[in-house]
């Protein structure tokens, strides 16, 4: 059975070696994961999640326990996470408006729609159909694509991301709705014949 | 209401955040406009897929989180006081 969070950081709190080994191990692969898909590459995400594992460590006597240790530790990367994003040498971000569904002058959508021939929800049983999506979320340009992870994927809410992302909870409302809508446009071939 | 001003109000209907008015004109709307309710099916079902596809992660790949970087962390920690 695995030990509990306040028995780990009971230990932790009292400079055991091995229960620093212990946190590492467990939280790591999952937090790796998360910043895996923020970064967008291994040794990127290597880099924040050993920056904090080491915050954490700094920090260990300002936790007070007010949330989980596990959220205490997604929160550390997921911020060192879009630090790193910030810093990397930045090239113009393409522009997300071909993705987003077009109007006619009176209002009504350009395009007919057809439902998709397989609901996604079903062939997402499927590894490569996951995968898939996991490739055409890392289309979306930068600052659509963290506001989608964060808000979606990390579940976080809209003021903590705004806080996070140093924006106004309008904004990260509106570029939700715009990375939905290019995710969707970008999954539509895929589900729309049916052949994953 | 048109198309145009339904697909902004898209996000808010299905968080539950439109205002109880707006709801019963953007429902009114969806009746009469099968082209929105297709939009608004492929859109709920993409957030499922983006959910989906990221929290199965870990079965696809299971995460490994090298030896090494393991060992980093924790020979760096001892340095800290």
């Amino acid at each position: 059975m695995e030990e509990s969070e306040t028995d780990l950081l009971a230990r932790l709190r009292t400079g055991e070696e091995a229960a620093f080994e212990d946190l590492v191990r467990r939280y790591s692969p999952r937090l790796l994961a998360v910043a895996r898909r923020i970064v967008g590459t291994e040794e990127d995400a290597r880099d924040v999640i050993q920056d904090a594992f080491l915050s954490a460590f700094r920090n260990l006597s300002r936790f007070h326990g007010d949330a989980k240790l596990s959220t205490w530790l997604h929160r550390i990367v997921v911020n060192g996470a879009l630090m790193k994003l910030r810093t990397r040498r930045r090239k113009p971000e393409e522009s997300i408006e071909p993705l987003l569904p077009a109007f006619l002058s009176d209002g009504h959508y350009a395009e007919r729609f057809s439902s998709w021939n397989e609901r996604a929800d079903l062939s997402l049983s499927r590894s490569e159909t996951r995968e898939m999506v996991r490739r055409r979320i890392d289309e979306l340009p930068d600052s659509f694509r963290t506001v989608l992870l964060l808000r979606d994927i990390e579940g976080m809410d809209t003021e903590e991301t705004a806080r996070l992302l140093d924006t106004t909870p309008n904004a990260v409302k509106i570029r939700l709705h715009r990375a939905r809508q290019a995710l969707r446009t970008l999954l539509a071939p895929h589900f729309s014949r049916g052949e994953l | 209401m048109t198309c145009r001003e339904c697909d902004e109000f898209l996000s808010d209907y299905l968080a539950g955040e439109l205002p109880a008015e707006v709801v019963t004109t953007f429902e009114t709307h969806l009746s009469r406009c099968r082209n929105c309710v297709t939009y608004m099916e492929q859109y709920r079902e993409t957030i499922l897929a983006g959910k989906r596809a990221c929290e199965a992660g870990a079965a696809d790949a299971p995460p490994e989180m090298p030896e090494e970087l393991i060992r980093a962390i924790l020979a760096a920690r001892k340095t800290i006081q």
